[in-house]
Formats: structure tokens, C-alpha cells, sequence
């Protein structure tokens, strides 16, 4: 290519890549930065995310509460550092009404003072740190997900009521892998026969599958997300340990099954809602982003989903209102909408108070892998350091 | 721990290090004669994996598959030599290491737009899908011997061609003093093409084969890759009989590590404290082990005499 060609094409692709930019500027609305990781492994929970809201405003008609919605894209790259300074220039030069998304805890910790402290509400889609849920609670951060400890707890709790005596922990040894670990023992109370932390770039599990062989448990509870579930997942089929119960926790979940697929059937995970649950807004959801995406959607998009009709919901309160910041709050926190995990509401630390379920990986009847509800684990259950929060 | 146990967590250490052999086996040849690091050998293996798991879904078979992917990565592997790395043989190796890491960054983005982010699967081929009891309640899949096979028909086959060949004296005439052999009269640049394909069917070959047991995704070449430059340096830079032995020590030394280093400290320290630093303690031994054997012996095991 000569020299002339080349940069003809880069500036011709420049000026396309800017003009979708331009028409955003101008219209009129509400404006929302949306923090998704899209580069990196751990893209495609980004993708999930990314995807859930944009299938909520579909559903909406491209309008929040009937103000037409423009989308900044913001792609943290998993880099504290990055994700500061790209939500910087979209608070700052866009000026993005909300900020919306952000898949780890690492990133909203980063994130949440800048937001914040410049009176923009930020809604957490996923990442649900337990440091916000407490003393820390900040009246400008609403979470549509969970607490992180809740959802191992959950575990804790299942593996409780089916009466296993003897669980074996398998975790990777970092920050979240010993929150997993005393998330599931806060409700567990029998004994943990062994605990495993294993590095965050392990490859090979049949160490750790020895032993496991070797300690015979009634039922390993497991936290390892992403490419590190899907080594494990297909290493455990492999080596016949799947007749002792696959207890986990972001483990074996939409994002990782069409990697696992049949090593993954019949393996637990807990989770505030499943793809299969029975409730309208749910179905419409699941029916309409299936056909729009070609892939079953996470919790990663149905938490997005949610927010998007939490947010529809209350600028239809306000009247359009976005400038009276009070009101904007109050109408968020009375969360008037239709979730796809059916009750909803927020605590005190607008964290959610809801339901959490056991669910199994099933294989539907068109052929693709998807976590089903088995029963309801807790009802109505409050993360436990919501207590702590004066707001 | 049993002595059952500590026999089967050999043998996974021992097969574990043969994958890595795979691996380690074209950087080596790589790194060795033509004195070019390639950080993209990982990207290399990411290449295998993927086109494995897509020809697989295609055709339905892992053989014909496998078959396929292998001048697949040839191909993939000489287009990069010819647009890239060949500009970088007589650049110092600061130039190459950023060169290649910017392939890296361009080819793990590529396998995200063709693939999408979200990690593939590849089945395990019908006819290994069976496995041997080890013990009660554990068993030994047959791909994971079939690795085992591959890994040590690799090390044969090169070691034959390596060491019994006339291409096989080039190449380690290379390795010692590549100006020397172009003075010769012979093609070096040839030679090096050969090499570098060589190399990345290689990696493609053990991306290949790790499919099944491993995650097919966008940052799978870049674990791996730091294990394998590990082995090279351990085994001397350019010895493929280093790279073997220090792949298997390696397999071994992470493995029983991972395996024993928490029982070791619970003698010390309380069970739950003596997990965690256990755990940190195993994730270092592969380093500092190869600390030790640099201070021992800075070539590696194994070296080339280079001038």
C-alpha cells in the first residue's frame, strides 16, 4: 500500500469512527456512560454486560423515562488507572448524566469517588464490593447485582441444607478467592476437610483433583471465574469426580458454558436469578436477546437489563427531571419497575434486597447449556453489613 | 500423604511438563539459532488452539482437525516471519521483544474479532475419551496419556532430526555461530525461515493438544508462554535435551510443589495460615528454583556454546 493510500484510509476510518460520535453530542436527552471491559480475558463479561443494557433500551425505545438515551462507551480495559481518567473524560467533556455498568470490584472501588463526588449517580451492574455495602455506603452508588459475599454464602447455605458434612474448598489465592471462602463458611457449619488456594494462572488442576480423589468430600464448593472454571470444570469431568456434588460461585455461568458444555452438566452455582425463571419480564428478556445476540444472556446482562428499566423507571418519576438530584435518589430507591428476577427492592445501602437460589447447569431442549433454578435458597435476604450503613 | 498419591502427582507433574515441553520445544529452537526472542511464541499456541477448536467444529473430527491446524499454523507462522520478524534478525533484542509484544497485543485483538471473547470449547476425539482408574474415585483420562505420548514422540522426533540429520548440524551449527555457517555458503535465511515455521507448528501443535483440557481464549498464550521461557532458560537457551529435561522439572517442581508445600508448612506453622503461605510458597518455587540453577550454572543445564 503507498503512503498516500495508507493514511487516506486510516483518516477516512477516523472521520467514520468520529461521526457516530458527533450526532451523540447534539442530542438532546439523557446521556449514560456505560463501563464494560471489552479487552483482555475477561471480555466477554463485558460483552454479557454490554449487551444487557443495550437490550433494555432497545426495549425501551432508545428512550429512558421518555428522554431519548445516548450511550458513551467506556472500556476499562481491567485497569484501575484506565477506568479512571476514560470515566474523567466522559464525566467531564460528555458530561454523562449516569454512569452505569463496571463488571469488577476493583474497577467500581477506582471509579466511585470520581463519580460520585461529582454528584453523578453511578449504578453498579455487577461488581458489588461488600467496602460500599457498610460503613462505606454512599448515597450516589445504587447496585443492581448483589453483595459479593452473599452469593457465597448462598452456598454456604445450600450445602447446609442438603446436609453434607465434608466439603472440600478449592479457591484461587487472591483477595476474592478468601472472601469466597468466608462468605460459604459464614453459613456452612460443617466441616471443611481441606482448603486449597491455587494461583490466578493455573492451568492444570489434577494436583489439587488428587487430592480431592484422596480426601473423599461429601462436596468441594469451588470460586473460579472465567478461564480458570473452565480448565477446572473440564479437568474434573475428566478425571470422574463428577459423582461428588460441584458446589460454586461464578464458576459455571453463561459466560463460561459454551466452553464447558457437557463437562459442566449438573454442576451448582448460586445465583440471584437464572435465565429460566418464570415471570414476564423475564421471558420478554430472555426471548427478544437470544434472537438479537445469538448467545443465552448472564447475569452479567440481566443485572445491566434491570438497570436499565430501574433507571426508565425513575426518570419517568422525576418527570424528565434530571437536574433535582434528591428526587432523582428517591425515585431510584423506590425501584417501581418490573425485574427479571421478579421481587426486587433496595436496602437502606442501595444494595438489593432479594431472593437467591441453587441452580444447576441444564442442556435445553435447542441445544444450548444454561443454568436452571432448583429451588429458593433465601428469601428476601439483606447483605449483612447493610446494617452498618447510616444513610 | 500416601505414597499412592505422591506416585500420582508425579505422573501429573511428569505429563504436565511434557505439555510444556511442546511448547517450550520452538521457542528453544527459535530463541537458539536465530537469537531472536519471540514473545509471540504464545500467541503462536493461542492460534493452534483456536484454529483447532473451529476446524473441529467444522469438519467434526479432532484428527482431521488436528491435521488441518498443523500447516495452518505453518502458514500463520511463516506470513508472520515475512511481515515482521524477519526486519528484526539484526535489531538488538530490546527491538525484537517489543516488536513481538506488539504482535501479541494485534493477534490476541485479531482472535477476538474473528472468535469473539467468550472462551470456545474443543471435544476430546471419541476414541480417547475413555480413562484408567488410578485409584478409587479418581481416574486417569487417555488424552491425558495420549499428551504424554505426543510430548515424548515430539522430543524423540526432534532429537533425531536435531542431532542425525545434515539439517539437524546446520541448525546447531546455527546456534553456535549463525555468521559462521553464512560464510559457508549456506542459505542462512532459509534456514531461519525453516526454523521459525518449525517452531510456531510447533506451539500450534501443543495448542492443539491442550484444547481439550484447557480454555480456548483471547489470553490463554500469554500463561503459558512465561512458563515455557522458564524452561528454556533453566534447560540453556537453544538445547532442545535442556528443554525437555527442564520441562519435566518444571512439570514436577510445580505440581509437588503445589501438592506438598501446604502439608510441608502445617509442620510449622497452624493449618489455616500454613495454607495460604503454602499456596504463595508453591507459586514461587518454579522461580526460584530456576534463581538457583542460574546461580549454579548461568547457561542453563544444557548449554550451546555460543562464540
Amino acid at each position: 500500500m503507498t503512503k498516500f493510500g495508507r493514511r487516506g484510509v486510516l483518516a477516512g476510518s477516523a472521520g467514520a469512527l468520529a461521526m457516530p460520535w458527533v450526532a451523540n453530542a447534539q442530542a438532546p436527552g439523557v446521556k449514560i456512560g456505560l463501563v464494560a471491559v471489552q479487552t483482555g480475558p475477561a471480555a466477554a463479561l463485558g460483552t454479557h454486560l454490554k449487551d444487557g443494557f443495550m437490550q433494555g433500551l432497545k426495549h425501551l425505545d432508545g428512550k429512558l423515562g421518555g428522554l431519548t438515551a445516548s450511550v458513551v462507551d467506556i472500556d476499562d480495559e481491567l485497569r484501575p488507572e484506565v477506568a479512571v481518567t476514560k470515566v474523567r473524560t466522559a464525566l467531564e467533556r460528555d458530561k454523562v448524566d449516569f454512569v452505569v455498568g463496571v463488571v469488577f470490584s476493583n474497577i467500581l472501588q477506582a471509579i466511585i469517588r470520581p463519580v460520585t463526588e461529582s454528584g453523578t449517580i453511578l449504578v453498579s451492574t455487577n461488581a458489588g464490593p461488600s467496602t460500599f455495602a457498610g460503613a462505606g455506603c454512599n448515597p450516589n452508588l445504587f447496585v443492581t447485582s448483589y453483595s459479593n459475599d452473599q452469593v457465597h454464602s448462598v452456598m454456604g447455605a445450600a450445602a447446609e441444607t442438603n446436609g453434607y458434612k465434608k466439603v472440600f474448598i478449592l479457591v484461587p489465592n487472591y483477595q476474592a478467592g478468601k472472601d469466597a471462602v468466608a462468605g460459604f463458611k459464614s453459613r456452612f457449619k460443617g466441616e471443611v476437610v481441606d482448603e486449597v488456594y491455587v494461583p490466578l494462572n493455573q492451568l492444570d488442576f489434577s494436583a489439587e483433583l488428587a487430592k480431592i480423589a484422596a480426601a473423599k468430600p461429601d462436596a468441594i464448593f469451588t470460586f473460579m471465574p472465567g478461564g480458570l472454571g473452565v480448565n477446572l470444570v473440564k479437568q474434573y469431568r475428566a478425571a470422574g469426580l463428577a459423582h461428588i456434588p460441584f458446589l460454586s460461585t461464578f464458576t459455571v455461568d453463561e459466560s463460561t458454558l459454551p466452553a464447558q458444555q457437557d463437562a459442566a452438566l449438573g454442576f451448582f452455582s448460586a445465583c440471584p436469578w437464572a435465565p429460566n425463571m418464570d415471570n414476564a419480564a423475564n421471558q420478554k428478556f430472555v426471548k427478544d436477546f437470544e434472537a438479537a445476540h445469538n448467545y443465552v444472556p448472564g447475569s452479567y446482562a440481566a443485572q445491566s437489563y434491570d438497570a436499565a428499566m430501574l433507571l426508565d423507571s425513575a426518570i419517568k418519576k422525576t418527570g424528565g427531571n434530571l437536574a433535582n438530584k434528591d428526587a432523582l435518589r428517591a425515585a431510584i430507591k423506590a425501584a417501581d419497575f418490573h425485574s427479571v428476577r421478579g421481587p426486587f427492592k433496595f436496602g437502606t445501602n442501595h444494595y438489593p434486597v432479594q431472593d437467591f437460589w441453587l441452580c444447576k447447569v441444564v442442556k435445553r431442549a435447542d441445544g444450548k447449556y444454561a443454568t436452571e433454578t432448583v429451588r429458593k435458597v433465601l428469601e428476601n435476604d439483606t447483605d449483612p453489613y447493610a446494617a452498618q450503613c447510616k444513610m | 500423604m500416601s505414597t499412592q498419591l505422591l506416585l500420582i502427582q508425579s505422573l501429573n507433574g511428569l505429563q504436565f511438563g511434557v505439555l510444556l515441553f511442546l511448547v517450550a520445544a520452538g521457542l528453544t529452537l527459535v530463541f537458539g539459532v536465530m537469537d531472536f526472542i519471540n514473545l509471540a511464541h504464545g500467541v503462536q499456541y493461542m492460534l493452534g488452539a483456536y484454529l483447532g477448536a473451529s476446524l473441529a467444529a467444522a469438519t467434526g473430527s479432532f484428527w482431521l482437525a488436528l491435521v488441518l491446524a498443523l500447516p495452518a499454523t505453518l502458514l500463520a507462522g511463516l506470513a508472520l516471519e515475512w511481515l515482521v520478524f524477519r526486519h528484526l534478525y539484526g535489531r538488538d533484542h530490546l527491538a525484537q521483544v517489543l516488536a513481538t509484544f506488539g504482535v501479541i497485543l494485534s493477534l490476541n485483538q485479531l482472535v477476538r474479532m474473528v472468535w469473539g471473547s467468550a472462551p470456545l470449547q474443543m471435544p476430546t476425539p471419541a476414541l480417547l475419551e475413555g480413562s484408567i482408574p488410578l485409584m478409587p474415585g479418581l481416574n486417569y483420562p487417555l488424552y491425558r496419556a495420549a499428551i504424554l505420548v505426543a510430548g515424548l514422540a515430539t522430543a524423540g522426533l526432534l532429537w533425531l532430526v536435531v542431532e542425525r540429520t545434515r539439517l539437524g548440524a546446520l541448525v546447531r551449527a546455527g546456534a553456535t555461530n549463525a555468521p559462521m555457517v553464512a560464510a559457508l555458503g549456506v542459505d542462512i535465511h532459509r534456514l531461519f525461515m525453516l526454523v521459525f515455521g518449525c517452531g510456531a507448528m510447533l506451539a500450534g501443535f501443543a495448542g492443539v493438544m491442550a484444547a481439550p483440557i484447557l480454555s480456548v481464549d483471547p489470553g490463554m498464550g500469554d500463561t503459558v508462554l512465561i512458563l515455557a521461557f522458564v524452561v528454556i532458560v533453566i534447560g540453556g537457551i537453544g538445547s532442545v535435551r535442556g528443554a525437555f529435561i527442564a520441562a519435566l522439572l518444571v512439570g514436577l517442581i510445580e505440581t509437588l510443589g503445589r501438592s506438598l508445600m501446604p502439608d510441608v508448612m502445617r509442620l510449622v506453622l497452624a493449618p489455616s495460615p500454613a495454607r495460604q503461605t503454602g499456596a504463595a510458597l508453591a507459586s514461587m518455587l518454579v522461580y526460584v528454583a530456576m534463581a538457583g540453577i542460574l546461580a549454579w550454572r548461568p547457561r542453563g543445564l544444557f548449554p550451546v556454546r555460543a562464540g
